[in-house]
């Protein structure tokens, strides 16, 4: 090992300057640049976040008007979704999964290149629409006809950047599974996969197959708006909730192509720190297959006050309450790789655990919001957006968070400020309940989502939000803090291992790793694969 | 040492944070439940809530004390020594099986309660409710009586930006409407939601469900209200500008009172009907335009009639409004593009008013219109 790695850094030669970046084909690179992109939209959608909460603060408008309130909500999901959540995970997928399986670098370095660069321009379009007459998207996220039709000129631009953002997806995927079922290295079966690329081959497929499905529906929308056609206008004999089945038939795929890599994630973390290999890892693998399945199966929970027949109705509760099995087999395996470990808690072990906790509390009030007839009373109030922020916030951001502090040595070859990450974890951690705990209390007293104002007896809830808001907010600098200085290889110099008991082909590599990851690759035998 | 001064200062924060959260609930004494409301269905909604809300409670606390065992005991700094089982057949197959025999138990009362929900079937009368942006229709089909009902007018005024009455001093602010949906108590009531521009969803907590109205589709429900009161609640899709300011308000009387109120709106009707179309004096028609202006045409036109830049035009300056009336009278009977058609919303009196209002406010100089001109355009 110590060979191959001497003999490459012999070949190191990187390209300079900006040309590295704009003409990268290297794995580690494009990873770079996908994980600062989603860094820097994190703020973007921060920012609009914090403009929410603070006109929350109070009853009445004080900082902005309805529309532009609105385009916050709308945008601010579409950025975080988009632009953070889903480039943060293909950011460590080109990063690791060139490591973890034992390939130079990924499948088609020159592909990789271009969905990185599609971003950036794609939220270009989105964000200029600020600008425009008409303004931002603010129909909400979801972009149901016919609301989404009143948009004024920002349509096709929301339109073009959403179609930009599938065919970056779509090609991020192609290459992910192409990497993966050709490059890993002798040895390296698909059961010794490290679990992270388990759930990225997942997500992979997921993304191939609900991607197109939105793009069809925008494509439709887009012909109802300017060529006449009446998909989605009843007038014309079409059906508004059509779209509703079609976008959701992608959106809740799309929730698990989100939170699948950080699944997978905190299954690399919580072994390494338990000094344990995982719990049950062919039931794991099994368990985010089934739910990438189920995933295909449950979409009506998002709509099921739009009046579907009663067995619509029953059909969905029933796929909707099975999903939490194969879930719930997840959170036990992970529980029973830490039961008689020897544990301890640097800060990717407490992002993990923050998972454990914070994402069952989201999975509690998924399953109650699949129980239909209550959903009669739980949809689109704050319950269930109290809901999707325990699922996305501590259940998918902190499994990233997890994943860049576990890997940031690696990187960059220096340790993290260990100190900082652990208050970065414990700041974060209260802030974001108080942020979003109390979010169910005011979603069952009957505060509707997506509203600018609201009745006073709302009052006193949502100033609290909102100060958990923007204590979380500002907690996130922590992090940029922490990434700087380890990026200007302030800090302790790191192993080639790492972690005490961290196991897998990464951790051979030397850190940083070399340019090219494994040019020779390595033999992987039982002993030397997953933890 | 640090790690011990670091828990201090967490513990702290934890702390701090939960008494200011638990100080500040009480004093508001704030709402933290969904309300048990006053028909059959709410109530049958509400104890099933209950029941799931414990059954994921006890697992919860289950699962996180297992977790803070291990996380506790299995530390490395208490000296414990790592296992390394990594599975356990038993053991899995106990914690498929376990959840899912807790959703079956959660599913049977579900089953029921979606079933018994779905019961629209013999009902004694049925109002049509049809979501505007952003207000709500309501026809009672047998009883031909059909009213608009939009926000109260105070609270309109208390939640513009720069407003001079401040929402605390709003009674029911953002909950208040100008025409209650008056319902008898105890009569199976048919429900049918619809829309007319874009989705809404019509949701009062009480009554136990909110469904979504769309436009070119009719929704099915219905509702039985056991308990005389007034019942608020709110539009719940998200339908456009104005979408949190379109709320419901359902006024359930007893039987004789609701026979009297059908009474007295048929009688209103046949008197508004019955009245000739005649002159009407100029500060009339431009009190009366004003409050119609504000309650049909602020929303988008804003109330100072500077309209929202590449959305809705000004009227302020507008070639159209101070034109002629014709043209003018016959935008608003029939819309145009975004904008809606009011002809079915509004007398030509009402319409006669605020194009008066309109002609004569922020700049613009034309003359008054009386309803005989809106007639005519008709
Ligand atoms: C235990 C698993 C889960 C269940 C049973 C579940 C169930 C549900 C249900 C029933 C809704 C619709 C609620 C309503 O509109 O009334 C919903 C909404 C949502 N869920 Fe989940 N969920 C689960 C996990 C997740 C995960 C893992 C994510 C994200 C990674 C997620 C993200 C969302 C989002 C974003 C929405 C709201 C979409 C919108 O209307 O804007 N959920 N969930
Ligand atoms: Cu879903
Ligand atoms: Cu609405």
């Amino acid at each position: 090992m110590s060979e191959a790695v001497a003999h490459d850094d012999h070949h190191d030669h990187k390209p300079t300057g900006i040309g590295r970046w704009l003409f990268s084909t290297n794995h580690k690179d494009i990873g770079t640049m996908y994980l600062v992109f989603s860094l820097i939209m994190f703020f973007v959608g921060g920012a609009m976040a914090m403009v929410i909460r603070a006109e929350l603060f109070q009853p009445g408008l004080q900082f902005v008007d309805p529309q532009f309130f609105n385009s916050m909500t709308t945008v601010h999901a579409l950025v975080m979704i988009f632009g953070a959540l889903m480039p943060a995970g293909v950011g460590l997928a080109n990063w690791m999964i060139p490591m973890m399986i034992g390939a130079p670098d990924m499948a088609m370095p020159r592909m990789n290149n271009m969905s990185f660069w599609i971003l950036p321009f794609a939220f270009t379009l989105l964000l200029l629409t600020f600008f425009m007459p008409g303004g931002a998207p603010a129909g909400g996220w979801t972009m149901y006809p016919p609301l989404v039709l009143q948009l004024g000129d920002g349509f096709p631009f929301l339109i073009f950047a959403v179609h930009f953002l599938g065919v970056s997806s779509i090609m991020g995927a192609i290459n992910i599974i192409a990497t993966v079922f050709n490059m890993r290295a002798p040895g390296m079966t698909f059961m010794r996969l490290p679990l992270f690329v388990w759930t990225w081959i997942i997500t992979a497929f997921l993304l191939i197959a609900s991607m197109p499905v939105l793009a069809g529906a925008v494509t439709m929308l887009l012909t109802d708006k300017y060529f006449g056609t009446a998909f989605f206008n009843a007038a014309g004999g079409g059906d508004p909730v059509l779209f509703q089945h079609i976008f959701w038939f992608f959106g809740h795929p799309e929730v698990y192509i989100l939170v699948l890599p950080s699944f997978g994630i905190i299954s690399q973390v919580i072994p390494t720190f338990s000094r344990k290999p995982l719990f049950g890892y062919a039931s794991m693998v099994y368990a985010t297959a089934s739910i990438a399945f189920l995933s295909f199966f449950v979409w009506a929970h998002h709509m099921f006050t739009v009046g579907m027949p009663l067995t619509g109705e029953l059909f969905f509760m029933y796929a909707t309450m099975s999903i939490a099995v194969p879930t719930g087999v997840k959170i036990f395996n992970w529980m029973a790789t830490m039961w008689k470990g020897s544990m301890t808690f640097e800060t990717p072990m407490l992002f993990s655990i923050g998972v454990l906790f914070m994402f069952s509390i989201g999975g509690f009030s998924g399953l109650m919001m699949g129980i239909t007839p209550v959903d009669f009373q739980y949809h689109d109030t704050y319950f269930i957006v109290a809901h999707f922020h325990y699922v996305i916030v501590p259940g998918i951001i902190y499994g990233v968070f997890a994943g860049v502090y576990y890997w940031l040595p690696k990187w960059t070859g220096v340790m993290y400020d260990e100190k900082l990450g652990k208050l970065h974890f414990w700041l974060s951690t209260i802030s974001v309940n108080v942020l979003f705990f109390p979010m169910h209390f005011i979603g069952l007293a009957g505060m509707p989502r997506r509203i600018p104002d609201y009745n006073t007896i709302f009052t006193g809830w949502n100033q609290i939000i909102s100060i958990g808001g923007f204590a979380f907010g500002l907690s996130q600098l922590i992090l940029v803090w922490v990434v700087i200085k380890c990026a200007r290889g302030q800090g302790e110099k790191a192993t080639d291992q790492v972690w005490e008991s961290a196991h897998g082909l990464e951790w051979t590599l030397s850190s940083p790793p070399p340019f090219h990851s494994f040019t020779t690759p390595p033999q992987v035998t039982d002993a030397t694969a997953h933890s | 040492m640090t790690v011990s001064k670091t828990k201090r200062v967490v513990l702290g924060a934890i702390t701090l944070c939960l008494t200011l959260a638990c100080g500040l609930a009480f004093a508001e004494s704030m709402s933290w439940n969904l309300t048990e409301g006053v028909t059959p269905t709410s109530k049958k909604v509400y104890d099933l809530h209950m029941i799931i809300l414990y059954i994921v409670t006890a697992i919860g606390i289950a699962v996180f004390a297992v977790m803070c065992w291990s996380i506790y005991f299995h530390r490395k700094s208490r000296g414990a020594i790592a296992e390394q089982f990594h599975h356990s057949t038993f053991a899995e197959i106990t914690w498929t099986i376990i959840p899912i025999i807790i959703l079956i138990v959660m599913a049977i009362p579900a089953t029921k309660t979606l079933i018994f929900m779905e019961q629209t079937g013999d009902a004694e009368m049925t109002i049509k409710v049809t979501g505007y942006q952003w207000k709500w229709k309501y026809d009672y089909l047998e009883e031909d009586i059909s009213f608009f009902s939009t926000l109260k007018e105070d609270s309109n005024e208390a939640r513009q930006r720069y407003a001079s009455t401040r929402p605390e001093d709003v009674e029911n602010y953002l909950l208040d409407v100008d025409n209650y949906v008056v319902v008898p108590v105890d009569t199976k009531i048919r429900i049918l939601t619809t829309a007319s521009d874009v989705n809404h969803a019509w949701w009062v907590p009480d009554l136990g469900w909110k469904r979504d109205a769309i436009p070119g589709f009719i929704n099915d429900n219905w509702t039985f209200i056991e308990k005389e009161g007034v019942y608020r609640g709110q539009c719940a899709e998200l339908c456009g500008k104005d979408h949190g300011f379109m709320p419901i308000v359902v006024k359930a009387v007893s039987k004789e009172d609701y026979a009297a109120w059908v009474q007295e709106m048929k009688g209103n009707a046949r008197v508004a009907a019955a009245t000739p179309v005649e002159e009407i004096a100029v500060e009339e028609l431009l009190m009366k335009g004003k409050r119609l202006y504000n309650s049909n045409c602020a929303a988008c036109h804003m109330p100072e009639g500077e309209g929202v830049d590449g959305l809705f035009p000004a009227l302020a300056g507008s070639a159209i409004a101070n034109g002629e009336a014709e043209g003018f009278a016959h935008q608003i009977l029939n819309g145009k593009n975004m904008m809606p058609p009011f002809k079915d919303q509004l007398s030509d009196t009402d319409i006669a008013s605020v194009m008066t209002y309109v002609r004569n406010s922020w700049g613009n100089a034309a003359d008054a219109v009386q309803p005989a001109a809106v007639n005519a355009a008709r």
